[in-house]
């Protein structure tokens, strides 16, 4: 047991396990804890022992050798709400819509709430909002039978289009008034602006981008798991003491639930006043993305890429058809490059740009540490290179041991032929 | 700018920040000027610092400066294809402060270095390159960045901006460097936990292991492996003549996937993630290969100079050294308000009185000899490991008849004569 | 015409990996830099200042070394740079965040009207996307997230025009200032700053804020004022090898039907 020079019992640092993130500094009553070298370090004739550090580490990274006194909380961030806590029910999923479309993710989120809310004994419900009450409607139904046990609907003039501050003025007048303990949104650019702008104004607890979510079944608080620094590190978050928890949740990440025809439940209309008047923002226009346009390889939701497997700069003709094929764009590894192929404006890797497409197919590319760091958080990766041993064949989803110089037309030739010009990769699969 | 400075320093690698910090200190107006994010971002070197240089300049700097481990043990590691045989260095004297030398990460240690000259007055640059010197009736009198507004004058100008300087090159001090002069070396930084390197390597917290390796990792090139210990990772890396990589047609990431494949290799790297990968030009000529270091207004220090010991793999201590002391030759030469080159010569005179200057005519020899006799690098490493192989077996055979063994094993390798050369050359290179 | 930028220090975040074992951050050496999301809204205030004029000044909540980012935002050519840092403000989240730069945002507002702030898309380190929207919300400016491209600003009427990113298309805006502006990375590149702005990033000196200093409630900062907590860090699954699909030497097509059957499949589970 760690003793000071005044015999006092104190808390312990395991430096190795420390974050940085300064969670216990502003905690400590006595301020024995300090940073250094972005660590946190501890001054020994300060600490009185009361162990409050060693709650918010979130790495247990500080221990204290005692049986911890039972210390009051944290000030809570609004302290009337915890006690209302109580008052929030229920798992809610917006559906995003927009042009009359909804996003597939918020079918992806109504699953996963299902899943959520058998371990919470909870009601699922879908919250829509938009500017035509008849076509909302047809989406509530089809929120539905994908699982939404009710929906909770609000239409106005003003929410015709997209923008931040009616939609956030709506949702928070909806959540006040039905109060859900869980909002899920979809991880879009229009998910983020909305959920950023809906947590602040309600002062709740909001963790962006998650690809996982759990239910703690010891308090039942909502855990969400993010990738953050760029996906080398997992983070999961949690919020203690304010309802609704909020979450945007990755696109693609959580299986599409299968739709029921015959479930049917419950909505909840409300006619919101948002006056028009009140808005600063107004969409002049909506510009639709041409079906294949040509957004590069930061955004392509596909790339084929090539690597020195593909022999000659003129065999990058075949690449650029499958890519064309599939709304994609073209990459090249760092061989290809440096053999002079292609610009290196196309090099995915360590000392090119770093992807992260839906589907990626590798063609010829042996897959060295320097490209795999540029491209290995893609959600599919198809790999085609004549070396089984190759070592893209280890972080590939399907490998095909071919030669991609006369595998890629026969593939483009059947893409072409299921796809019959339709867009499957880049957009919306309907 | 309109202002002129004291001197102008290019580079903000060691020896660049070793001149800045002793020009500032003499209360002379210095700009360091550095093509890199941070001081630190663009340098590359294995990955040892050794004490006393710099000590020289900032007493007790290991009580501040951001180092990984301090160095008990150096190996020497002989690599034949399956086998290795290792000669090890290790001692009390190297646990004990001051250590004679650390493993350190030149992205955090050269931001320290150069914050330091910072503190003591020194204006850092960062991000822009020079592209040329503004020379005036054949004296140098300031720099030409690649930035708008872009021209800087002062009374003298340090180049400290590395290997194959174009600076040095467009004064005419120095032709290109030939491919033969010039080595390649490329580098990993591998992670691993705390506890797995000191478990490896055989150390406790702090210490740290230097571990040298030749033969077959280069491939029968001229080349020299490296390992280091840092807190928690690896420096691994390889070096070779370019003149040899380009005849053998290796890529040098292949070299390097080669070396951590090797058999005697990978179990010291298993598990390990790597960071960071990063190549890098070294001067290899030697003493011989050392250009004029100084014109009219204008000095050389460090890479610049060629100042590299390629035997004992040494060019950081060098380049301190040779920045404090190119420093000290301004601090003369502005008292004097004396800028040509003769008065400037009194930096070869305190380099030749430096170890500097000691050390690479001592090994004067070395490369050329190396260059001429690969199987240093080839036949060598092997015989021994089959000898220590021959030696430790235990198979009924006599050790004596096994001498014998070993012997006909060398002569067969190299040829009795080839072997007496071979011991005459290496005297002369190293001796 | 006063801009504001919101920058943040961030580790090299690529060179941030988690250590397998003991599942810890290993971000030893690893080298701070201001944000690159950070670095298109820097370029995009200069550019507003080339063609109207106005001051530009960096704000940023950190630790004291953050202070090397502002300075580095000062090279390239911003006029004023203002670290808030405090213990108080340590540990926050983005809603604690948001509300700390706010008020540093209100603060220089009093000093001089602010007409126009301008973040990043994210940060590289937490990825959210969050804080922009949040400043906004306190601030009660327009908020305009995910800009392509700023087509117009009519400083007078307190008009400005953008483009902003959106699903399936582009929606062209009209807003009022003040305004927070997200910019999409790719918006613009950075210039290459003359070098006496280097010069003048060299001695200038960053101010810092601290809580005094501020008009701000300690108990919606830091870790007080953040509803959420990390509860455990760990690393990343690695990529499992997949399945490999047989081919058919004979019947290529065969193989590449196997396989569209198996993406097409893949994409829409």
């Amino acid at each position: 047991m760690a003793k000071n020079s005044k015999g006092k019992i104190i808390v312990e640092i395991i430096k190795n396990k420390c974050i940085g993130c300064s969670n216990c500094i502003p905690v400590c009553p006595p301020d024995a804890l300090f940073m250094k070298d972005g660590i946190a370090e501890l001054d020994i004739e300060k600490c009185i022992g009361c162990g409050k550090c060693v709650k918010v580490c979130p790495t247990n990274a500080i221990i204290i050798e005692k049986a911890i006194k039972k210390e009051p909380q944290i000030e809570p961030l609004v302290s009337a709400q915890k006690s209302s806590i109580a008052a929030y029910k229920g798992i809610w999923v917006f559906i995003e819509q927009e042009h009359n479309a909804p996003h597939p993710v918020s079918w992806e989120l109504i699953g996963e709430a299902r899943r959520l809310a058998l371990k919470l004994s909870a009601a699922v419900s879908a919250v829509i909002l938009g500017g035509k009450k008849e076509e909302l409607e047809v989406f509530a139904r089809e929120a539905m039978q994908f699982g939404a046990d009710s929906v909770y609907m609000a239409s106005s003039e003003s929410l015709l289009e997209y923008r931040t501050k009616p939609y956030a003025e709506g949702l928070v007048q909806i959540v006040n008034k039905y109060k859900p303990e869980i909002l899920l949104i979809g991880a879009t650019t229009l998910g983020r602006d909305l959920a950023g702008a809906v947590a602040t104004r309600l002062k709740a607890g909001l963790t962006a981008d998650c690809t996982g979510l759990e239910i703690n079944t010891e308090n039942l608080f909502l855990e969400m798991t993010r990738p953050t620094f760029g996906g080398n590190v997992m983070a999961t978050i949690f919020c203690e003491n304010v309802r609704p928890q909020m979450a945007t949740v990755r696109p693609h990440v959580m299986p599409m639930p299968k739709k029921d025809a015959a479930r049917v439940g419950k909505i909840i209309f409300d006619d919101l006043k948002l006056p028009e008047a009140e808005i600063d923002t107004k969409v002049i226009e909506f510009i639709v993305d041409a079906v294949c346009s040509d957004s590069g390889l930061h955004y392509a939701d596909v790339i084929v890429s090539g690597g020195r497997g593909m022999g000659k700069a003129e065999n990058f003709s075949v690449l650029r058809e499958l890519a064309f094929v599939l709304c994609g764009a073209v990459g090249a590894s760092r061989a290809a490059v440096d053999a002079g192929w292609v610009d290196h404006s196309y090099q995915i890797g360590q000392t090119g740009v770093t992807v992260r497409p839906r589907l990626y197919i590798a063609c010829g590319i042996s897959g060295s540490i320097q490209h795999r760091m540029g491209m290995q958080c893609s959600d599919c990766i198809v790999a085609i290179n004549t070396d089984k041993n190759a070592p893209i064949f280890d972080i590939a989803t399907y490998g095909i041991v071919a030669d991609a110089i006369k595998f890629v037309p026969v593939l483009t030739k059947i893409f072409r032929e299921k796809l019959a010009g339709k867009n499957v990769f880049a957009g919306v699969e309907k | 700018m309109k202002d002129k400075f004291d001197c102008i320093v290019v580079g903000a690698g060691p020896a660049g920040i070793s001149a800045a910090l002793t020009l500032v200190r003499a209360g002379l107006k210095t700009v360091v000027i550095e093509r890199g994010e941070y001081p630190g971002t663009k340098n590359v070197m294995g990955g040892i610092l050794y004490t006393r240089p710099l000590e020289e300049l900032i007493p007790e700097f290991w009580k501040e400066a951001p180092l990984e481990r301090h160095i008990i043990e150096q190996r020497v590691m002989l690599v034949s294809k399956d086998a290795s045989t290792s000669f090890s260095y290790k001692s009390k004297q190297l646990d004990e402060p001051p250590y004679n030398s650390y493993s350190i990460m030149r992205a955090t240690f050269d931001r320290w270095f150069a914050s330091k000259a910072e503190s003591a007055g020194a204006i850092i640059i960062n991000e822009t390159l020079v592209e040329s010197l503004i020379v005036e009736n054949d004296k140098v009198i300031g720099v030409r960045t690649g930035r708008a507004d872009g021209e800087l004058y002062a009374d003298l100008v340090i180049d400290a901006e590395g290997v194959n300087s174009i600076l040095a090159r467009d004064l005419g001090l120095h032709p290109e460097i030939p491919e033969h002069n010039v080595a390649l070396a490329v580098k990993e930084i591998l992670a691993l936990p705390r506890e797995v390197i000191e478990a490896r390597f055989n150390l406790k917290a702090e210490q740290g292991t230097a571990i040298e390796l030749v033969g077959d990792i280069s491939a029968g090139m001229m080349g020299i492996g490296f390992i280091y210990t840092n807190k928690e990772s690896l420096s691994l890396g390889i070096g070779c003549l370019i003149s040899d990589l380009r005849k053998s047609g290796m890529q040098p990431y292949d070299l390097l996937d080669r070396f951590k494949e090797h058999p005697m290799i990978q179990p010291l790297i298993e598990g390990a993630q790597t960071k960071e990968y990063s190549a890098h030009l070294i001067p290899e000529g030697g003493y011989r290969a050392i250009p004029p270091l100084c014109a009219d207004g204008f000095l050389v220090a460090g890479d610049a100079a060629g100042l590299v010991n390629s035997v004992h793999r040494e060019g950081s201590n060098l380049a301190i050294t040779s920045g404090r002391l190119a420093a000290q030759t301004v601090i003369e030469a502005k008292k004097k308000n004396d800028f040509t080159c003769r008065a400037l010569s009194l930096y070869k005179k305190l380099l030749d009185q430096s170890f500097v200057m000691k050390d690479l005519k001592k090994y004067r020899n070395f490369p050329a000899i190396m260059e001429k006799n690969k199987h240093f690098f080839t036949t060598y490493p092997s015989l021994l490991s089959d000898s220590a192989y021959e030696m430790i077996k235990v198979d009924g055979v006599p050790k004596k008849t096994k001498q014998w063994k070993i012997i006909k094993n060398f002569i067969k390798g190299r040829s009795l004569w080839g072997l007496v050369k071979d011991g005459f050359n290496l005297l002369r290179a190293i001796g | 015409m006063h801009i504001v930028v919101c920058i943040k220090q961030v580790p090299d975040s690529t060179q941030v990996k988690i250590d397998p074992v003991t599942n810890t951050l290993m971000r030893q050496g690893v080298p701070s830099i201001i944000n690159p999301y950070d670095i298109f809204a820097i370029e995009e205030a200069l550019r507003i200042k080339d063609k109207f004029g106005a001051k530009i000044t960096a704000i940023s909540m950190g630790p004291p070394q953050a202070k090397d980012a502002l300075k580095k935002a000062v090279s390239l050519g911003i006029d004023e740079a203002v670290l808030l840092s405090d213990r108080a403000f340590a540990g926050a989240d983005t809603l604690a965040t948001s509300y700390c730069l706010a008020c540093g945002i209100k603060a220089l507002n009093k000093e001089n009207p602010v007409d126009l702030v301008i973040c990043g898309k994210q940060t590289v380190d937490g990825d959210t996307a969050q804080v922009g929207p949040g400043i906004a919300v306190r601030l009660g400016f327009s908020q305009l997230t995910y800009i392509e491209k700023i087509e117009k600003i009519d400083f007078e009427r307190k008009e400005i025009f953008v483009y902003r990113h959106a699903e399936k298309g582009k929606q062209y805006l009209k807003s009022r200032l003040p305004a927070v502006i997200t910019v999409l990375d790719g918006i613009n590149e950075l210039r290459y700053a003359p070098l006496p702005e280097l010069f003048r990033a060299a001695r200038y000196q960053v101010k810092a804020w601290d809580k005094k200093l501020i008009e701000i409630d300690e108990n919606l900062c830091g870790m007080k004022g953040s509803p959420t907590a990390v509860k455990r860090v760990f690393a990343p699954t690695p990529r499992q090898r997949g399945e490999m699909v047989s081919f058919n030497e004979r019947n290529p097509e065969e193989t590449a039907r196997a396989l569209t059957e198996k993406l097409l499949i893949n994409k829409n589970g």
